[in-house]
């Protein structure tokens, strides 16, 4: 642990070790334009995240899609050099090592991919895809590695025949288990998981749910998933971060943000999940969001979610709200958190207005 | 059923709007026939919505392409018979199909980014399709466009008829796809994994669309997906397929309050359920879907269901029947009715 770590978020109560911490972690991808390809804008896809993974956990990033939480996962395996903040894993600051300082730590954080036709060299046999880890890091494990290889297959729910075969001839779901595979061989301490399920089916989905629960007692991994399911997330997550256009909206340990959602877009995805109940179907009430998610290009000022949220008021169109921890444990960025005491909702404002007045001695 | 081609037509013209008996579609390959539909049989109709369930490879979306008559002449063995409205679409030459598609049956699919062609406007893709079935001028085919862009909520109708397919967002672009298929105000609409490609909010949205304008336009509509959660909210009936078969069918309720076929109970028990108490693990089904090569023989499941060993070795050897159990609910299991009860009372209801 070095003095990085030391965060003022970090009041929550302390489970394990921090495993890696991020703090203001931003990343714009500059948008280009004309004969001299001056910047003329940027994708704000990250835009000020601080958050910390403790070992043997797993936080969830939650969020529709274009809220960054993919950028946000590749930031954290390096695949993107971050345009500001840092990235602490393990006590070592590792926001821009090099790609050679890199590798030895490509080890212990893997990453499972989102789509599972572009993960996959079609060129390489099964075989060669999953063993591709011992090869690159110089591994040699025990019985060699295609008898590795064809137990790791085996694990994920595929067979040992299937070693010689090509990507081509598996369903998107088994390419997707290719991959866990291929992300498992290393037995890495931090596994990053973009949509690991998603493109699963149900029955299997389940499987490699309770597969990736396995391993993590089995041996004491740390997840970061990300995942836009929420009846997954809540199965699998200790901690679950709500996203929105590039910021963390709420961040609380899965019980209370299930149970008392604090934030009003959070609430708005809960209600949006479909219930394979049909006797409450007609029961329900559903906050129906209007519109879609505004362009990060140009997310809206202050509050970002201002535009589609019910609650809005002119406070929220001039001052941001910072991400709060309301209760504890749980933190918020809204000026009118929902499920809120009313002592826990002036602090919010009172907060907000702190932020406003700091925003105008600068001015 | 049989499978002779009488070259007179039946006077049965099918009795529901869509009538689908029998359906069997066979892709010979060089493996050995990929039996992907292997006779399913249900009615539709106007005004009802259908949910089919299933995993990938069982059947789902190859129904719905043979319904709309998609499939490749050649590649594709396709016998039974599917009245739409009386007429016969199997036996139907591919001209006639092609004057139902679009105009009569329509079909929203999954990846609209895909389906729409990126070449053209959608305002364009819209007009065409209209224009086909119906006699009208470039002018009032664009009206016809944006009012429909509108119907399915897209802001500035007018302005976005002109944009092209990959400057929508992914729920605009299944929105204009749901208005293209709606253009001709067909009376069939089949949704293929409508909203799989999108967010939860927008699901909601897309979902909400769907049923109101099925009550608008009063058209049939089948539902294909993976998620229970989305038949749960939009079907009056559920069939749900396994390795080319239907093996259960009955209405909502019966699907979600007493299932009957373990593998129904399985499919139950893999979903974690954001409206109950989290469990510590999921109950899969073990093992995977089998080949549509190497189906099982007995019944398709077997490998895969935790109660085959208890009838006594017909699981292996003999393909159970979709059979009515009573109010239109139909099993194919071999299990008897009692065992079925006391499988879901005792082992499925209490860990779901």
């Amino acid at each position: 642990m070095t003095t990085a770590n030391t965060e003022p978020a970090s009041a929550l109560p302390k489970l394990g070790e921090e495993l890696l911490s991020v703090q203001g972690l931003v990343k714009h991808f500059p948008i280009r334009k004309g004969l001299l390809q001056r910047q003329s804008g940027a994708v704000q896809a990250v835009d000020g995240l601080d958050f910390s993974v403790r070992k043997g956990e797993t936080l969830s990033l939650v969020g529709e899609s274009g809220c960054g939480k993919t950028t946000t996962g590749r930031l954290l395996t390096r695949l993107l050099e971050p345009t500001a903040g840092k990235i602490v894993f393990e006590g070592h600051d590792v926001t821009h090592l090099s790609e050679g300082k890199m590798r030895p730590l490509r080890r212990d954080i893997q990453m499972i991919f989102q789509d599972p036709y572009g993960s996959l060299n079609p060129r390489h046999t099964v075989g060669k895809i999953v063993g591709a880890p011992y090869r690159l890091q110089g591994v040699k494990p025990e019985g060699g590695v295609k008898k590795t290889v064809q137990e790791l297959l085996e694990l994920v729910g595929l067979s040992p025949e299937h070693y010689n075969r090509y990507p081509h001839e598996f369903s998107g779901g088994q390419r997707q288990r290719i991959g866990i595979a291929r992300t498992l061989a290393l037995r890495p301490k931090l596994i990053v998981a973009d949509e690991p399920v998603s493109a699963l089916d149900v029955s299997i989905q389940a499987q490699v749910v309770n597969l990736l629960e396995d391993l993590q007692t089995e041996f004491d991994l740390t997840y970061v998933m990300i995942a836009h399911d929420l009846s997954v997330v809540r199965h699998v997550s200790d901690r679950v971060a709500v996203m929105y256009l590039g910021k963390i909206v709420e961040l609380a340990d899965r019980v209370s943000l299930y149970e008392k959602p604090m934030h009003p877009y959070t609430l708005a995805l809960l209600s949006a999940v479909p219930i394979p109940d049909t006797k409450r179907k007609t029961q329900r009430e559903r906050i129906r969001l209007q519109g879609d998610v505004p362009s990060p290009i140009n997310p809206p000022p202050a509050c970002r979610f201002h535009t589609r949220c019910w609650k809005a008021q002119d406070i929220c169109k001039t001052i941001a709200p910072p991400l709060l921890e309301i209760a504890p444990g749980h933190q918020s960025a809204c000026h009118f958190p929902e499920n809120a005491t009313e002592e826990q909702a002036a602090r919010a404002l009172k907060a907000a207005e702190q932020v406003g007045t700091a925003d105008a001695t600068r001015v | 059923m049989t499978e002779s081609q009488a070259p007179v037509q039946r006077i049965e013209r099918g009795e529901a709007f869509l009538d689908v008996r029998d359906l069997k579609v066979h892709f010979p390959t060089d493996d050995g026939v990929v039996k992907s539909v292997d006779g399913i049989s249900f009615q539709l109709e106007r005004g009802k919505t259908l949910g089919i369930v299933g995993e990938s490879g069982s059947g789902k979306s190859v129904t719905s392409l043979s319904i709309m008559g998609l499939h490749k002449a050649g590649s594709a063995k396709i016998t039974g018979e599917v009245f739409l409205d009386g007429q016969d679409l199997i036996s139907s030459s591919a001209e006639e199909v092609r004057k139902l598609r679009g105009k009569r049956m329509a079909m929203i699919f999954q990846d609209p980014l895909s389906a729409m062609h990126p070449f053209y406007t959608v305002g364009h893709q819209i007009i065409e399709a209209y224009r086909v079935h119906n006699d009208v001028s470039k002018q009032v085919a664009r009206k016809h466009a944006i009012a429909m862009l509108d119907r399915v909520g897209i802001p500035q109708p007018d302005k976005r008829v002109d944009a092209y397919p990959h400057q929508f967002s992914g729920g605009m672009r299944q929105r204009a796809m749901i208005a293209m298929a709606l253009s001709c105000d067909p009376d069939l609409l089949i949704a293929d994994e409508p909203t799989t490609a999108l967010d939860v909010t927008v699901q909601a949205q897309i979902l909400d669309l769907i049923r109101d304008l099925q009550s608008e336009f009063n058209s049939a509509v089948i539902i294909i997906t993976h998620d229970l959660g989305v038949v749960a909210e939009l079907a009056d009936d559920i069939q749900v397929m396994y390795a080319g078969r239907a093996i259960e069918y009955g209405n909502a309720d019966d699907i979600f309050e007493r299932p009957q076929h373990p593998y129904t109970w399985g499919l139950l028990g893999s979903m974690p359920r954001i409206d109950r108490e989290r469990t510590e693990r999921l109950i899969p089904i073990k093992g995977s879907p089998p080949s549509l090569i190497n189906v099982p023989t007995g019944c398709p499941f077997n490998p895969r269901c935790n109660y085959a060993h208890l009838n006594g070795g017909s699981s292996e050897t003999e393909r159970p029947e979709l059979l009515d159990i009573g109010d239109g609910h139909k099993v194919a299991c071999h299990l008897s009715p009692e065992q079925r009860r006391t499988a879901w009372e005792t082992d499925i209801l209490p860990k779901l």
